[in-house]
C-alpha cells in the first residue's frame, strides 16, 4: 500500500492504494468518479480515457503511482457545468446510443481539440481510432468534433 | 384485485394478482388522491408532474425516448414536462423482454391506448368542472381548453376529478396526420447524463458497504471446479472471501475491483474439464456438415420445387460463431438479506432475472426485486441471466451487498455465442434466367432449444421473425435442420436473420450473374408482381420490399457509373417485420475491401423518431460490417480462443463508411428497427467484392 496524493479535476485527493493499481480503479472505486469506464483493461478500447497533464491517457493501463502529483482530468471535471463545447456538440449531433463509451470518446476528442483546434478528417480519425464504440456512433462523433471545432455540422465523414 | 397505492404499484416490481396492463388501477373516492394514474404507464400529480413509465430496457436503442413519445402523443402532453421512470421487473406490463426489435412494435398499441385513456378522462373532468359538453373541450400541450370561452386547465389541476372517473375502455386514437410528437426528431432524454458522465450503468451503481467480486470460471465449456487453493489470494490486500459458486466457478470477493482481480490472478483452481475438453472449431463445423443430409422442418413452402426443370444452380454458405461484445462488460449488483434479495441489473430480461435468481438462492420470485439500470450495450448478450444469478449467490455466500464484474476476457470467453450455421441453396432458372424455383436449407442449432425452451415442430421459435421469404418465387422452399452443439448459444443482434440474409442475398447475386443481369434489375424483376407471402405471424409483401430496393438504388445512383476503382453491391432482406435494402460501395486495397459508403432504405411503418431510426440503422450497419469482416469465435481444446478487442476486433473509426438512411413514408404500424439493418450488410459487401474481383465469398468472415 502507498499513500499518494492525486490532483483530480483541480482538487487534491489523498488515496491509500497499492501503487500498481490502475488509475481507472482508483478513480472509480476509491474516488467514486464513475464517468470513466472499464471496457477492456488492456488499452484497446479507450472507454477509460482521461487527461494527464492535458494529454489523453488510458487509465486502465496506467499505474496510479505514475500519475501521483500530476494534473488529472476526468469527464466530471472537463467543464464546470458539464457543457464543454464538445459535450454540447455531442448533444447537438445526438451522438450517444448506449453511451457507455462516450465519456472516453469525449475525453479523446477534447485532447485532440486542445492541440489541433480545427482538425481534418484524417486528424480526427487518427486521434479517435483508439476509442471503440459497439453502437457504431463514429459518423456522428466525427460530425460533433467538426461542429465543436467551429466547422459546423455536415462536412464530417467525407472521404 | 386489491388496490395498491400508486407508489406501491410503480415501485414494487412484484405486485401479486395484477395481470392487465390497462385498467389495472383506479383510485377510488375515499383514497388519498395524490395523483392520477389510469394505467401503469402514466401518473400525473396535482403539481402537474407527468411521469411516463418505461417498461423496457434502455441499451442504446432509444426506448426511454421513443416509448414515452408514443404515449405523450395521445395524451396531448407538453413533451417538455415529461419525466421518465424506468420500471424494474413487474407483473404490470406483460413480457418486459427487450429484444427481437420488439419494444416499439409490441407497445405501440398499449402506449397509445394508455395516453388516449388519460386524455379522454381529463377532457371529461374539465367538462364536468365547467359544466360544458365534452365536445366543447380539447386537449393540447398538457391542458384542456374550452373552445367557446378559451378557458384552460392544466392536467395537474384536473387530476383529482379525473381520478374519480371510470376508465374508458374504447378510446379514439389519433390519425397519423395529426401527430405532433411521433415522427419528430426529438432529442433523446438519456443523452445529457451520458455526455456528462453522470449516467448510471450497471457497473456504476453503488450500495453502502458493497463488496466487489470476480469469478474464476472453468475455461473448458461445461467443465467444473474440482478444487482450489486460495492461500496466495488471501495475501492480496482487500481480499475478503473465496468460495465456490455453483459447480463451475470460484468467486473472489474484495473491497475493490482491482483487489478482486488480483486475488483471482493468483488463485489456483483445478478443473474437471469434462466431456468437451477436446472440442474444437473443426468439430463444430463437422457437426453441421453431418446434419446437412437430414430432412428439415418446412418454414415456408410455395409450389413444388422438385417439379421444376431448367438450369440448376446451387451453392453452400457458412458462418462462424460470433460474440456480442457490448462495451460494458457483464455485471450485476445484488443484496441478499435472508427473506429477500434485491438486484440492480443491466439486463434485457428483468423478469427472467427475478425468476432465475429466486430458486438459485431459495426464495420465491416475489421476494426478489429487480431494478433495471442503463445498459452499456446489449445486442442480445443481456438476454441471459447469468450475471444476476452469480451476484445473488455471492451476496448470499458473504451475507453482504456485492457487485460481480466480468472482465473483457470473461465476457469474450464465457459468452453465449451466435450459432455457427451452414446454408444449402439451390435454384432452377427459367429460360430468361429468373428463379422458377428456390430452396434454402438452414442448418444450425436452436438457441431456444439448447436452453430447454419449446421448439414446436422442430422449428426454433426465433425463425418466424428472422428467416422469412423475401421474394415471390413461384416454387420456393425454406427448411430448417435443427442441430445440437455443446457451445453455449445466445441471441445476437438480428439472430438467424444474419445467417439467412447472408446466404439468400449472396445466392441471389450469383443467380443474377448466372443470368447475365444487373443485380438490382434482377431482384426487381423477381419482386415485380405484388404478392402477399404469409410466414408464421407476418405477411411479407413483395411491394414493400420492391419499394425499399428501388429507393436504395435510386439514392445510391445505381444506374450511374462509378468512378474508376469503386465497386458496389446490393442486398435486401426482411426481418422483425421490417423491410431493408442496402447498397455498399467499396474499393479494394491489398485484396481487402475498404467500405466508403452505404445507402440504406427501410420500410418500418410509422417512424417514431427519425434521429433514433438513423442511429439504429447506422449502428446496425457498423455492427454488421464488423460481423462480415472479422467476427469469428474459435475453439481449441474446449476453450474459446479470443479474449479481447485485439483478437476479436470491432470496427473502428478508420473503417467506418458514411451511411445514408432513407425511410419509406408509411401509414403502417411501426415494426422493428434495432436489427433489420444488420443482415443485408454482409451480402451487399460480398457482392461488391465480387463486382470488384470476380471472387465469391461463401464463408464469413471475409478477412479470415
Amino acid at each position: 500500500m502507498a499513500d499518494l496524493t492525486l490532483r483530480v479535476n483541480g482538487s487534491e485527493r489523498k488515496v491509500s492504494v497499492s501503487p500498481e493499481t490502475p488509475l481507472l480503479w482508483v478513480l472509480r472505486d476509491t474516488l467514486e468518479l464513475t464517468g470513466t469506464k472499464f471496457g477492456c483493461g488492456a488499452g484497446l478500447c479507450g472507454a477509460c480515457t482521461v487527461h494527464v497533464e492535458g494529454g489523453a491517457v488510458r487509465s486502465c493501463s496506467t499505474p496510479v503511482s505514475q500519475v501521483a502529483g500530476k494534473s488529472i482530468t476526468t469527464i466530471e471535471g472537463l467543464s464546470p457545468n458539464g457543457l464543454h463545447v464538445l459535450q454540447q456538440a455531442w448533444l447537438d449531433e445526438e451522438v450517444p446510443q448506449c453511451g457507455y463509451c462516450q465519456t472516453g470518446q469525449i475525453m479523446s476528442a477534447a485532447a485532440l481539440l486542445a492541440k489541433t483546434p480545427n482538425p481534418s478528417d484524417d486528424q480526427i480519425t487518427q486521434a479517435m481510432n483508439g476509442n471503440l464504440c459497439r453502437c457504431g456512433t463514429y459518423e456522428r462523433i466525427r460530425k460533433a468534433i467538426h461542429r465543436a471545432a467551429g466547422g459546423g455540422a455536415g462536412n464530417g465523414g467525407a472521404r | 384485485m386489491s388496490p395498491l397505492s400508486r407508489r406501491e404499484f410503480v415501485v414494487a416490481g412484484v405486485a401479486a394478482g395484477a395481470g392487465l396492463v390497462i385498467g389495472f388501477y383506479l383510485p377510488r373516492k375515499g383514497q388519498p388522491q395524490e395523483s392520477f394514474s389510469p394505467n401503469a404507464y402514466l401518473r400525473i400529480t396535482p403539481g402537474n408532474q407527468v411521469t411516463i413509465v418505461v417498461a423496457r430496457s434502455e441499451m442504446g436503442q432509444g426506448v426511454r425516448t421513443a416509448l414515452p413519445m408514443i404515449l405523450a402523443e395521445e395524451l396531448e402532453a407538453d413533451w417538455r414536462q415529461i419525466e421518465i421512470e424506468q420500471a424494474g421487473a413487474s407483473t404490470l406490463f406483460g413480457d418486459q423482454t427487450t429484444g427481437g426489435s420488439a419494444s416499439v412494435r409490441t407497445t405501440w398499441d398499449p402506449m397509445r391506448k394508455a395516453g388516449a385513456q388519460a386524455r379522454e378522462m381529463l377532457i371529461s373532468a374539465a367538462a364536468l368542472s365547467w359544466g360544458v359538453p365534452r365536445s366543447a373541450c380539447t386537449a393540447e400541450l398538457g391542458h384542456i381548453k374550452h373552445t367557446g370561452s378559451g378557458r384552460r386547465l392544466s392536467y395537474g389541476e384536473l387530476v383529482s376529478k379525473a381520478a374519480a372517473l371510470p376508465i374508458p375502455t374504447d378510446v379514439p386514437l389519433k390519425q397519423s396526420k395529426d401527430y405532433k410528437i411521433v415522427g419528430q426528431r426529438l432529442p433523446r432524454v438519456d443523452s445529457p447524463a451520458k455526455v456528462k458522465g453522470e449516467a448510471t450503468f450497471g457497473i456504476d451503481f453503488r450500495l453502502p458497504g458493497m463488496k466487489f467480486a470476480v469469478l474464476s470460471r472453468c475455461p473448458v465449456i461445461g467443465g467444473k471446479v474440482s478444487g482450489f487453493d486460495d492461500k496466495e489470494s488471501k495475501r492480496i490486500s482487500g481480499v475478503s472471501y473465496m468460495g465456490k459458486i455453483g459447480d463451475s466457478a470460484v468467486a473472489v470477493v474484495a473491497d475493490s475491483v482491482w483487489s478482486a482481480m488480483e486475488g483471482r490472478r493468483v488463485l489456483n483452481v483445478t478443473w474437471d474439464e469434462g466431456p468437451n475438453k477436446d472440442l474444437d472449431t473443426a468439430a463444430v463445423t463437422a457437426s453441421l456438415k453431418q446434419a446437412a443430409s437430414k430432412k428439415g422442418a418446412s418454414l415456408f413452402s410455395a409450389g413444388d420445387v422438385a417439379k421444376v426443370s431448367g438450369r440448376k444452380i446451387s451453392a453452400e454458405y457458412s458462418l462462424p460463431l460470433m460474440a456480442h461484445a457490448p462495451m460494458e462488460p457483464g455485471n450485476c449488483t445484488a443484496h441478499y438479506q435472508g427473506t429477500k434479495c434485491e438486484l440492480w441489473a443491466p439486463t434485457q430480461v428483468p423478469q427472467d432475472c427475478r425468476d432465475s435468481v429466486a430458486p438459485a438462492v431459495g426464495l420465491d420470485p416475489d421476494q426478489v426485486k429487480v431494478n433495471v439500470t442503463l445498459l452499456g450495450g446489449g445486442f442480445g448478450r443481456r438476454l441471459e441471466h447469468d450475471y444476476a444469478v452469480e451476484a445473488a449467490l455471492v451476496s448470499k455466500a458473504i451475507n453482504a451487498p456485492v457487485k460481480v464484474i466480468w472482465t473483457r476476457e470473461d465476457d469474450m470467453r464465457f459468452s453465449t455465442y451466435r450459432p455457427a450455421s451452414l446454408h444449402q441453396l439451390s435454384a432452377t432458372l427459367d429460360s430468361a434466367g429468373n428463379p422458377a424455383a428456390l430452396t434454402h436449407r438452414l442448418i444450425a442449432p436452436s438457441i431456444s432449444g439448447q436452453k430447454g425452451q419449446p421448439t414446436p415442430g422442430n422449428v426454433d421459435p426465433d425463425l418466424p421473425d428472422e428467416a422469412g421469404p423475401v421474394y415471390g418465387i413461384p416454387n420456393y422452399s425454406i427448411e430448417y435442420v435443427m442441430t445440437e452443439t455443446p457451445v453455449p448459444l445466445g441471441w445476437m443482434r438480428s439472430v438467424y436473420a444474419l445467417q439467412a440474409g447472408f446466404a439468400l442475398e449472396s445466392f441471389m447475386d450469383e443467380l443474377a450473374v448466372a443470368a447475365g443481369k444487373d443485380p438490382v434489375e434482377y431482384r426487381l424483376h423477381v419482386l415485380a408482381k405484388d404478392q402477399d407471402l404469409p410466414y408464421f405471424t407476418t405477411t411479407w409483401k413483395t411491394a414493400r420490399m420492391r419499394g425499399v430496393l428501388q429507393l436504395a438504388a435510386e439514392k445510391a445512383d445505381w444506374s450511374k457509373p462509378l468512378p474508376a476503382g469503386r465497386f458496389r453491391g446490393v442486398a435486401c432482406f426482411g426481418c422483425f417485420a421490417s423491410y431493408m435494402a442496402e447498397v455498399v460501395e467499396i474499393s479494394m486495397e491489398n485484396d481487402a475491401p475498404r467500405v466508403h459508403r452505404v445507402v440504406a432504405a427501410v420500410d418500418c411503418g410509422q417512424v417514431i423518431n427519425p434521429s433514433i431510426l438513423e442511429q439504429q440503422i447506422q449502428g446496425g450497419i457498423v455492427y454488421g460490417l464488423a460481423n462480415a469482416l472479422r467476427a469469428k469465435i474459435t475453439i481449441e481444446k474446449g476453450r474459446i480462443v479470443q479474449g479481447n478487442f485485439d483478437d476479436y476486433a470491432p470496427l473502428r473509426m478508420d473503417e467506418t463508411p458514411t451511411v445514408e438512411v432513407y425511410a419509406v413514408t408509411s401509414p403502417e404500424s411501426p415494426t422493428g428497427i434495432g436489427e433489420p439493418s444488420v443482415p443485408p450488410v454482409a451480402p451487399a459487401l460480398c457482392n461488391a467484392i465480387y463486382a470488384a474481383t470476380k471472387k465469391r465469398i461463401r464463408a464469413l468472415p471475409i478477412l479470415s
